[in-house]
């Protein structure tokens, strides 16, 4: 059974489609990168995980069960949803010591949570005063309060220094690895890239993409490959014959597409043009996203 | 159900701005009843017969129930300002738990902030008025113990209201004023009202609702208790309210 099973769920707010018809699941074990640019729909799905939010159409279970009918929610889900969601004027201790209390957990959860995102020694501050990487640390913190097998993080490296990414990365997999589910939203496919097993894309509602991150590279188109020739303009024509597609790159290079480095090789050869330079091009993860999304991003910038 | 409360009254304490509010309606409500006190053979030489020097020790209730309006509102609005309300209702998903726990820990902080604020106010303000030489009172005089344990129902009743008010309008600016509006802008403009308007005000806050606190009776308000009981329904329809809209509403 799926941690996370979710079912054509539908959100409506007023005439705009939130989120449109959207499935999938995530597993125990692993880390499940939810991806999309901003506005397509993933922190309105994770709050109607947790219960925050009605959907209008479809189910959505953790355990099989529905969010509000579990009996202890903590022990069971943990969620960071929004950092900013804290109260100023308590301190760490307080806010997750008063979180803890909600679900009947003892006060030893509250010192071994503080531990592990390293704010034990600012557990006595003001929430207030901490930055937004401290915030983030403490909204982890409050998700790992009830040692829940499901996890629930929305954009959880936002404000982090780069050690505090790396941090936050080490300590999703180490909690896929103790065998609990962790959904992980982003709109930055290069850390999701090292982080998840798996890929949901979603772009305005709908979803893009539900498939592993080494698939998501293939199906990406494999990359290209550039070609540096001693003429150009004939070794063109001979691809174009062949089938494939070729612009021009940068200082007089061709990029070739639909055709494997040794196949251009050969036409090379066969044609007698002498190469210069035949390197395959690895599509980065950041194009496969972008090139999957293109249609579906909400707010597009022009380039001028 | 016990968790749930247990966590409200720890994020009740936590905040300084609880006793703050609490240390003002001390304060506020302690300085006004001296300053009337000080005052008294005016208003004492005005009354005439009708003199009662219980409520005139226990006018501080109409400015002490605004501040505890503004803890009961604070209870709730501070969690939707801050957004904490998501994480609580994560931690809770049964929302009526959440809602229940708020106002049975603002009940209680406000019955004996409330209580304790009019047993002070008169045990000051008696002492007071007899060094005015004017006629004062003791708590055993028929009905004043009575008047007096009124007071802190009544600004319970309200905090409760606040609570109320700040489930359905959910900014605190907002439910402040609304609460404003009701409990000194309505009695201030009732006269302009339809004459069948008139009998909401029988158990309305400052209004009929208040006065159980006198010991002279009020001949528009002949059962007092039943104007606070009046008051007391209307309570309960407001959290109803609250407690329907928080069920519903997305957060």
């Amino acid at each position: 059974m799926p941690m996370i099973d979710i079912r054509g769920v539908t959100k409506r707010y007023g005439s705009s489609v939130v989120v449109d018809d959207l499935s999938f699941t995530a597993e125990g074990g692993q880390v499940t990168g939810f991806l999309g640019p901003n506005g397509a729909g993933k922190t309105t799905t994770m709050r109607m995980i947790v219960g925050l939010a009605a959907p209008d159409r479809g189910s959505i279970s953790v355990h099989g069960r529905r969010y509000a009918d579990l009996p202890v929610p903590l022990t069971e889900v943990g969620a960071l949803l929004d950092a900013g969601a804290v109260h100023g004027g308590r301190t760490a201790y307080q806010h997750l010591w008063a979180l803890a209390a909600s679900n009947g957990l003892p006060r030893r959860r509250v010192d071994a949570v503080l531990a592990r995102t390293g704010l034990a020694a600012v557990a006595g501050k003001r929430a207030g005063g901490f930055s937004l990487g401290m915030r983030q640390r403490l909204g982890i913190a409050a998700a790992l309060l009830g040692e829940p097998r499901i996890l629930i993080f929305d954009e959880p490296v936002n404000g982090l220094d780069p050690e505090g990414i790396r941090w936050a990365r080490e300590l999703m997999r180490s909690l896929a690895a103790e065998g609990r589910a962790v959904l992980v939203s982003s709109h930055l496919m290069s850390e999701m890239a090292q982080t998840a097993d798996h890929l949901v894309v979603v772009g305005r509602g709908r979803l893009v993409a539900d498939t592993s991150v080494s698939e998501l590279m293939r199906a990406a188109g494999g990359g290209t490959v550039l070609v540096r020739a001693s003429d150009p303009g004939t070794l063109t024509r001979r691809l174009a014959e062949a089938g494939a597609t070729v612009r021009e790159g940068v200082e007089s290079s061709l990029l070739v597409s639909g055709l494997t480095a040794a196949d251009v090789g050969q036409l090379a050869a066969r044609h007698g043009v002498v190469l210069s330079e035949l390197t395959p091009q690895r599509a980065s993860l950041e194009d496969a996203f972008m090139e999957l999304t293109r249609d579906s991003v909400e707010y597009q910038g022009v380039v001028a | 159900m016990s968790h749930a409360i247990r966590s409200e009254w720890i994020k009740l304490r936590s905040l300084r701005s609880t006793w703050y509010t609490l240390g003002c309606l001390f304060f506020v409500g302690l300085g006004i009843t001296a300053l009337s006190s000080n005052r008294s053979s005016d208003a004492y030489a005005q009354a005439g017969a009708d003199w009662d020097p219980t409520r005139h020790s226990l006018t501080a209730y109409i400015v002490a129930q605004l501040i505890l309006g503004v803890l009961g509102i604070l209870i709730v609005t501070s969690e939707f300002a801050t957004g904490l309300m998501r994480t609580t209702l994560t931690a809770t998903p049964r929302r009526h738990r959440v809602l229940a726990a708020k106002v049975l820990v603002a009940a209680a902080v406000a019955v004996v902030a409330g209580q304790v604020l009019m047993f002070a106010a008169f045990l000051i303000g008696q002492p007071l008025l007899g060094r005015q030489g004017v006629p004062n009172a003791a708590l055993g005089d028929p009905g004043v113990l009575r008047a007096v344990c009124a007071g802190g129902l009544y600004l319970a009743l309200i905090a409760l209201l606040a609570v109320g008010l700040g489930v359905l309008v959910r900014a605190t600016a907002g439910a402040l004023a609304t609460l404003v509006g009701i409990v000194f802008l309505m009695p201030a403009l009732a006269g302009l009202f339809p004459s069948w308007m008139r009998g909401l005000f029988d158990f309305w806050p400052t209004l009929g609702g208040s006065a159980a606190l006198a010991t002279v009776p009020d001949p528009d308000f002949p059962h007092p208790w039943w104007n606070l009981a009046g008051l007391c329904a209307g309570v309960l329809g407001v959290l109803a309210a609250a407690f329907a809209v928080l069920r519903q509403r997305d957060v």
